[in-house]
């Protein structure tokens, strides 16, 4: 991978992601018939944050403060081994997927000791919630995974992703169309968005995720936010990846091409927010066991 | 009983201003029974014309109130020569009739009757927290409001006194368990509500138990509108709870008319008519909207957000205030409507309701939301009947209970609204039962405001009658006021009771809760949208 190539990378991967937030909560606003507010809303909130004092508790421990500091780590190195515009990523190893998938079960991790840290009833809620239903979400992830290595015959991100039409959609079209929607679900309940959790919800007792970070503040805050949008950037490209075609040509088309799915998706992301309600709690668990037999489903016609 | 002889004169219809007229004794009101005096919704009585019952009679008519003789609107006490009088004010849907008794009270305490007619629980409790009267056996003796004690003597040390407990520590009901949980939410919330203490007592995600714990805001108006009318008491009372100016003022005008003989010109009453359902339409709105909201559900959310404040902005219109303060006022309404603005609102009426039916059908036709209204924080019929549940929580189990079709009073005598019932008792039940009263007062309304009565809008109050008691029903949008004052020699109040629809309902919250998931909590409790200050006060 050339140099400027793994810069522009790392660039997207530090400055793009609040403006996917922004996107959506623009086209949410277009849906409501409001303004909204600006495109750049999340940018100037991390900036705020950032310059914030830190509140705190005095019965929770090192955890609490490390917890943050994980969160964003992790999912910078997880958005190391996924490709963006260019047809492989900074870093490409075999079995880098299990990384990937490893890294965001140590940023959950963390979060649920931080949120039990507090010792307080809503977090010790949410982190439950968090467990259950991630523990329903990995499989699906997995077995989604699966299937693009028996695809592909790979165990690196890079080469599993490299969907060109004629290898990609010529030979394997319904098992990259399964994977798709099932890394799709798994993508919106990873990222708490509706129809899983309300991301806007100021209702303790409804929330998942934002149950958790309930008691963090200032700039602690603030990597929790910056890293929540990491983690949709980054599982959006792989979910963008599945089904979008590479350009081995010009790198320039590369690029838009991929950026533009990834506004497409956030886009998509703003119009089932603002069309749909979210499910009953425990309905959650269905729509992650649906993720995982449409995975499972993809798994099964690359067998053959 | 008293005369029997006269025909109600306000039955007839001819003539809806004779609001303040003499309390009759219906003559149908001769069902078994403890002898009770009995009238209309927006009359008054004498007090010589109130059963002196003993305490045992006045206890037997409470507890047979649920079994065909009606349902208690309010239970207080007085204080009198020698320790008590013990108010009971039952209102009995089947005959449209109110029927009031007392019994002297002598013994600090007396048998609880809440064992056997639940509904009073409340009503019990607040008499133990003002009067340091023990209702004995009463299954669940805690504050209402934490409020100081009423009583005279000093040194009379109240079972209930304020100092006693701090409102969120006082759980007597306790669920103990390995995988148990308490969740306690409150009093400071997270979005721009009122305070109050939830504590839930779950396993896991279930819900085994809420209890509510309220009186953060309680300013003591139910004190203070003793002695009165004075210059401060229609403010106190556009106030009891700001969602329901117009209700709550509604109620003490009619009270006051009633105790003074007033007579209200019609188009008093159809201006009133239309600022009540004005501010119901609003509420419900707001509430559609609201509930939409809690499960995600954006376009129905953000579009009844902005309808309900042109809702407001039509009772703006109306009197200058969005919440309809300034409006009502005894024997009349303070601002007449010239046509032209009869115009502006009936135009602004239906281009809304318009554009909330649009909104509202949304609700209805995603299955994503019906999938979480139906069959969540179900509430049967029986359950409500016990607990004594009005207004559109009570209709939604099922119960056909309407002030405004049950109980006429002021331009109800001539416009009926159906009543608006839903059978299921869940969520979707109070959101629909809301929908279709948003209907329906909006024909109500569009009616009233293309015949709109002629003639003046406000005649001067009379003077309170001495010695008398009134009740006054009005059907807010939450459900059944109930407003009940005793004047004493001077003419002045020797006691005014206020019972807001909250007060009945909150229990109803806490029991549709029962084995529901904890995440459905803010849900239910938006669908039924119950007030604090109402309850509080």
């Amino acid at each position: 991978m050339p140099v400027h190539q793994v810069v522009l990378h790392l660039l997207c991967l530090l400055t793009l992601p609040p403006l996917l937030v922004g996107i959506i909560v623009k086209v949410k606003a277009l849906f409501a018939g409001r303004v909204g507010a600006p495109l750049l809303q999340p940018y100037l909130d991390l900036f705020r944050l950032y310059r914030k004092g830190t509140v705190l508790s005095r019965t929770s421990t090192w955890l609490f403060v490390a917890s943050p500091v994980v969160a964003i780590v992790t999912m910078l190195l997880a958005g190391l081994l996924v490709p963006f515009g260019y047809p492989s990523a900074p870093l490409a190893f075999t079995g880098d997927l299990v990384l990937f998938a490893y890294l965001l079960g140590l940023a959950r991790f963390f979060t649920l000791l931080a949120a039990l840290d507090t010792g307080s009833a809503f977090e010790g809620m949410g982190a439950a919630r968090e467990a259950t239903w991630a523990s329903l979400a990995e499989p699906a992830l997995f077995l989604g995974l699966l299937a693009l290595v028996r695809r592909s015959g790979s165990m690196s991100l890079s080469t599993v992703l490299d969907v060109s039409l004629d290898r990609g959609w010529g030979e394997s079209s319904a098992v990259l169309l399964l994977v798709f929607v099932s890394l799709f679900v798994v993508f919106l309940a990873e990222n708490c968005r509706i129809p899983f959790d309300d991301p806007n919800t100021h209702l303790e007792l409804t929330m998942i995720h934002e149950a958790m970070v309930l008691d963090h503040s200032g700039p602690a805050l603030g990597l929790i936010l910056q890293g929540a949008a990491t983690k949709l950037f980054v599982l959006g490209a792989l979910v963008v990846h599945t089904i979008l075609p590479m350009s081995r040509g010009s790198s320039v088309v590369g690029w838009a091409s991929f950026l533009g799915a990834m506004i497409g998706l956030a886009v998509a992301v703003g119009v089932i927010e603002s069309t749909m309600a979210r499910v009953r709690m425990k309905r959650v668990a269905s729509l992650l066991i649906a993720a995982c037999v449409l995975a499972g489903f993809g798994v099964i016609l690359t067998a053959r | 009983m008293t005369r029997s002889d006269e025909q109600d004169p306000g039955r007839d219809g001819n003539d809806p201003g004779a609001l303040g007229g003499e309390g009759r004794v219906d003559p149908r009101a001769h069902e078994p029974g403890p002898a009770l005096a009995a009238f209309r919704n927006g009359r008054s009585l004498a007090l010589e014309e109130i059963p002196v019952l003993s305490l045992e009679e006045l206890r037997n008519a409470v507890i047979q109130a649920p079994n065909g003789h009606g349902r208690v609107s309010a239970l207080f006490a007085v204080p009198a020569a020698d320790g008590f009088t013990l108010y009971a004010v039952l209102s009995c849907e089947a005959d449209g009739l109110i029927r009031v008794g007392r019994a002297a009270l002598a013994e600090p305490s007396f048998p609880s009757m809440t064992p056997e007619c639940p509904q009073v629980h409340l009503f019990e409790r607040v008499l133990a927290e003002r009067w340091g009267l023990v209702p004995e056996q009463h299954p669940w003796l805690k504050p209402v409001r934490f409020a100081p004690p009423w009583s005279r003597e000093p040194d009379l040390d109240p079972p209930l006194s304020a100092e006693r407990s701090a409102i969120a520590l006082e759980h007597p009901y306790r669920i103990d368990g390995s995988s148990v949980h308490e969740v306690a939410v409150g009093p400071v919330h997270a979005g721009v509500i009122e305070p109050g203490h939830f504590r839930f007592q779950c396993h896991g995600e279930l819900v085994m138990h809420l209890e509510i714990s309220l009186g953060y805001q309680h300013r003591g108006i139910d004190r203070a509108l003793a002695g009165g009318p004075a210059p401060r008491t229609i403010p106190y009372v556009e106030t009891l709870a700001g969602d329901t100016t117009i209700g709550h003022t509604l109620a003490h005008c009619e009270l006051v008319e009633a105790l003074s003989a007033t007579r209200v010109p019609p188009r008093a009453l159809s201006i009133r008519a239309i600022a009540l359902e004005l501010e119901r339409l609003a509420n419900h709105v707001g509430d559609l909207g609201a509930l939409a909201g809690d499960v995600g559900y954006l376009p129905t959310a953000s579009f009844c957000g902005r309808l309900r404040g042109d809702l407001l902005n039509l009772s703006a219109a109306l009197c200058g205030s969005r919440f309809g303060r300034g409006l009502v006022r005894p024997g009349g309404v303070a601002f007449d409507l010239e046509p032209e603005r009869v115009e502006r609102i009936a135009k602004g009426l239906e281009a809304t309701l318009g554009d909330v039916g649009s909104a509202v059908t949304l609700l209805w036709e995603s299955p994503s939301v019906m999938e979480r209204f139906e069959n969540t924080g179900v509430l049967t019929p029986d359950t409500a009947d016990a607990l004594g549940l009005v207004g559109v929580v009570a209709r939604a189990a099922g119960l056909d209970r309407d002030v405004r079709h049950d109980f006429p009073a002021g331009m109800y005598r001539l416009a009926q609204i159906p009543t608006s019932v839903a059978r299921t008792g869940d969520v979707f039940a109070r959101a629909y039962v809301r929908w279709l009263e948003v209907q329906r007062s909006g024909r109500f309304l569009h009616e009233q405001l293309r015949a709109l009565p002629a003639g003046p809008v406000r005649r001067p109050a009379a003077e309170l009658r001495p010695g008398r008691l009134a009740v006054s029903l009005v059907e807010g949008w939450r459900g059944e006021i109930c407003h009940v004052a005793i004047t004493d020699a001077q003419g002045r109040f020797a006691a005014y009771e206020v019972v807001d629809p909250s007060f009945h309902n909150w229990t109803g919250l806490a029991l549709a809760l029962r084995d529901q998931a904890i995440s459905d909590f803010p849900l239910c409790n938006k669908s039924f949208n119950l007030s604090y200050c109402g309850h509080d006060l």
